[in-house]
């Protein structure tokens, strides 16, 4: 019998299981495009949008991410390793008490969320963090 | 076994391995030339508030030989931080005389010569005689263990547990946190979280499907002791529905959690706790993190990765105490709390040398009363070993050798796969192999041993997978086990490469030829996350194997090469 890594997983033959070796630069690319597109090319801050989610997917079918960006009225979020990046976009009114927002997202392998905020004054925040989607190891 | 009467008279050097404060005189301990359970106990009451700390037990209520890995590499900012430093480098960064009694209890070398000398370590009835020495000193010490107690022998998997509920509610802990009950199931877990006379605690436990925290896992609790308010956070291993099967507890959601631990931390002190103590099985390298991420934490108990240290580490304003594994180790934690902080504290990792404490007759009572319904089954000898079998090590240990070696031969396959769990107890050359030997080296609920076909390509896969659970430079990438052993199957790993790099030179063992990533091997391993794994359950298998040999020999394994330290 011939092993496919799909099929691994449904046979459950080991403790362990995959996560994709290398990131797909022509997603990343895909982001990076959408991210261009969103803020036309301006300048991008760091610092006052912080992403919560796991470091370590336990389910890579359903990754809560939440993200909080005071000040804002928009937050893009995109995942740069899934085939479509752009996951959601949240607005935000000036009566939004807090400007932040939580989701699901599927994560096709270990990749970058990303969040690009717009800001009340126009300019533009972001914030990135790793998600890690593997089948483990085993623990002490 | 040497009596109790030789013990006095072999003893070399230090009695206690006494922490930070209390460190430093380890040369005057070795002129005295004896250890007594006096020495193991001794300790000057400190401060206000005394914290006592077990954890990783594993189910062993007897004691046992435990040898300490000769191989931990840490990676990034923790290569050659302890607790990565092991034999001779740990001894010397200490300054523990060779052959003392520190020596054996804290670091590898020797080990077997040395077991005959000091005996076995452990005994939950040795731990009860130590905690209630520390009870008399101080009456309100909280006593909390750090999880993984409802697993790893014949009789906990026999009873799904509740021998070491009963008998650690004899020891009555004031707080526990967890990571292998989880794999008794979900409804076993509740059943007996719902019966626990005292908390069960976990900041990073939430509900599944709505991501939020459980009612049955509370985040903390608060203790008025000394004249003061200390609040113990619970903070269950991250990564168990990763490195444990997750079809087991649906239910549950981990994670590191780092920002509700930090919302946690400000809830406790806006609460009035002076002191905020972490309960933790994170392992060692991730509450070190944590600890400089989340400010406001003064003492973290840490569990999960078995390492035992004689004195705390110091991250900014917080503690890190380790206290090893097996019930090998208890730790006591004086504290001085005053104005709203810590301003002292005093630590002593107390070993359990089972010939020189004097186990507790009543606890004594309890443990029997538990293995008295399986004692023959479990005691029955399977065979005897000539060499020494042990688990720990980040590639391999002579355990997982056997274990691998009866894979291949029982299931008739080319390669075995071992997963890298660090529990076990060792055997020393010469001791005969019993039933519950086996179990204390393979027990789980899910141990069946699969048998399949993987291709090269995929079994590089795996072994990249896992090696970045272990050698991720960022801790909370890691998940605190060893490297999946392996056997028939040879391998050069570089520690120092990203994901996907690491691994190299593949070869299968018996004909020497490189792995083909094309080709199909068959595969034999147990211990799959995957629901509905069909196999013979693993102790059978190594019972069948260790049968046939009579007597257990092996050579020692040098498949692994290990480059980039």
């Amino acid at each position: 019998m011939e092993l496919t890594r799909r099929k691994i997983l449904a046979i459950g033959s080991g403790t362990l299981a995959l996560a994709s070796l290398s990131s797909l630069p022509a997603f990343a690319n895909l982001t990076e495009e959408a991210i261009s597109a969103l803020t036309g090319g301006a300048d991008m801050g760091e610092g006052s949008v912080t992403i919560i989610a796991p470091e370590i997917a336990e389910n890579g079918n359903t990754v809560p991410v939440g993200v909080d960006a005071p000040g804002a009225v928009e937050i893009t979020l995109f995942a740069d390793g899934n085939p479509v990046p752009n996951v959601a976009t949240f607005k935000f009114g000036p009566l939004s008490a807090s400007r932040s927002a939580s989701t699901r997202i599927r994560l096709a392998k270990t990749q970058n969320v990303v969040a690009v905020a717009k800001m009340e004054d126009g300019s533009f925040q972001m914030a990135k963090a790793e998600v890690k989607v593997t089948i483990g190891g085993c623990g002490g | 076994m040497i009596s109790r009467r030789d013990f006095l008279q072999v003893g070399m050097a230090a009695s206690a391995i006494v922490g930070a404060s209390g460190f430093g005189n380890w040369a005057r301990l070795a002129a005295q030339q004896t250890l007594t359970q006096e020495q193991l106990l001794e300790f000057e009451t400190f401060g206000n508030v005394s914290l006592i700390h077990i954890t990783d037990i594993h189910g062993q209520l007897k004691p046992i030989y435990f040898r300490e890995p000769s191989i931990n590499i840490g990676v990034g900012e923790n290569n050659g931080a302890v607790p990565h430093v092991t034999g001779a480098e740990f001894r010397k960064l200490y300054g523990i005389a060779d052959g003392s009694p520190s020596h054996y209890a804290l670091s590898s070398g020797d080990f077997s010569s040395l077991a005959q000398s000091y005996g076995r370590v452990g005994g939950l009835d040795r731990v009860a005689t130590v905690i209630k020495a520390i009870r008399a000193d101080r009456p309100d010490a909280i006593l909390l263990d750090g999880g993984d107690t409802w697993h790893g022998s014949y009789t906990t998997w026999k009873t799904q547990a509740q021998d070491m509920f009963n008998v650690m509610n004899a020891l009555a802990p004031d707080a526990m946190t967890f990571h292998w009950e989880f794999t008794l199931g979900s409804e076993r877990v509740q059943e007996l979280v719902e019966q626990l006379p005292f908390a069960a605690l976990g900041q990073n436990i939430f509900d599944a499907e709505w991501d939020e925290p459980t009612e049955l896992f509370p985040p903390y609790k608060m203790f008025e002791r000394g004249g003061t308010k200390i609040a113990v956070i619970g903070q269950a291993f991250p990564y168990m529905p990763i490195a444990n099967p997750r079809w087991m507890f649906p239910e549950f959601s981990f994670g590191i959690r780092d920002e509700n631990m930090a919302a946690m931390v400000e809830e406790v002190r806006a609460a009035g706790a002076e002191c905020v103590v972490v309960l933790s099985h994170n392992g060692f390298d991730v509450d070190k993190k944590m600890a400089s991420v989340v400010p406001g934490i003064d003492v973290i108990l840490s569990g999960h990765t078995h390492d035992a240290l004689p004195e705390p580490v110091v991250v900014g304003e917080t503690i890190l105490v380790p206290s090893g594994s097996n019930g090998k180790f208890v730790s006591r934690v004086d504290l001085d709390i005053r104005d709203g902080r810590m301003m002292g504290y005093r630590t002593k990792l107390i070993p359990i040398f089972s010939d020189v404490i004097t186990p507790d007759a009543e606890m004594a009572a309890v443990i029997d009363a538990e293995r008295a319904p399986y004692l023959s089954e479990m005691t029955e000898v399977i065979g005897q070993t000539d060499s020494l079998l042990y688990r720990r090590g980040n590639f391999n240990g002579s355990w997982d050798d056997l274990i691998c070696d009866a894979l291949i031969r029982e299931r008739d396959a080319e390669i075995a796969l071992s997963p890298g769990v660090r529990w076990g107890p060792s055997l020393i050359p010469g001791q005969d192999i019993t039933r519950e030997d086996i179990f204390g080296v393979t027990s789980m609920s899910y141990g069946e041993a699969y048998r399949t076909e993987m291709d090269g390509a995929f079994l590089k896969v795996v072994l990249e997978d896992v090696a970045d659970n272990i050698f991720n430079p960022d801790p909370y990438y890691q998940q605190g086990g060893d490297m999946v052993r392996t056997g028939g199957l040879g391998y050069r790993i570089d520690v120092s490469k990203p994901q996907g790099e690491r691994i190299s030179n593949m070869t299968l063992l018996k004909s020497g030829e490189p792995i083909d990533p094309a080709r199909s091997y068959v595969v034999a391993g147990w211990a799959s996350v995957n629901e509905g794994t069909e196999g013979p359950q693993i102790w059978d298998v190594v019972e069948s194997h260790i049968r046939k040999l009579g007597t257990v020999s092996l050579q020692e394994n040098n498949s692994v090469d290990v480059v980039g330290v």
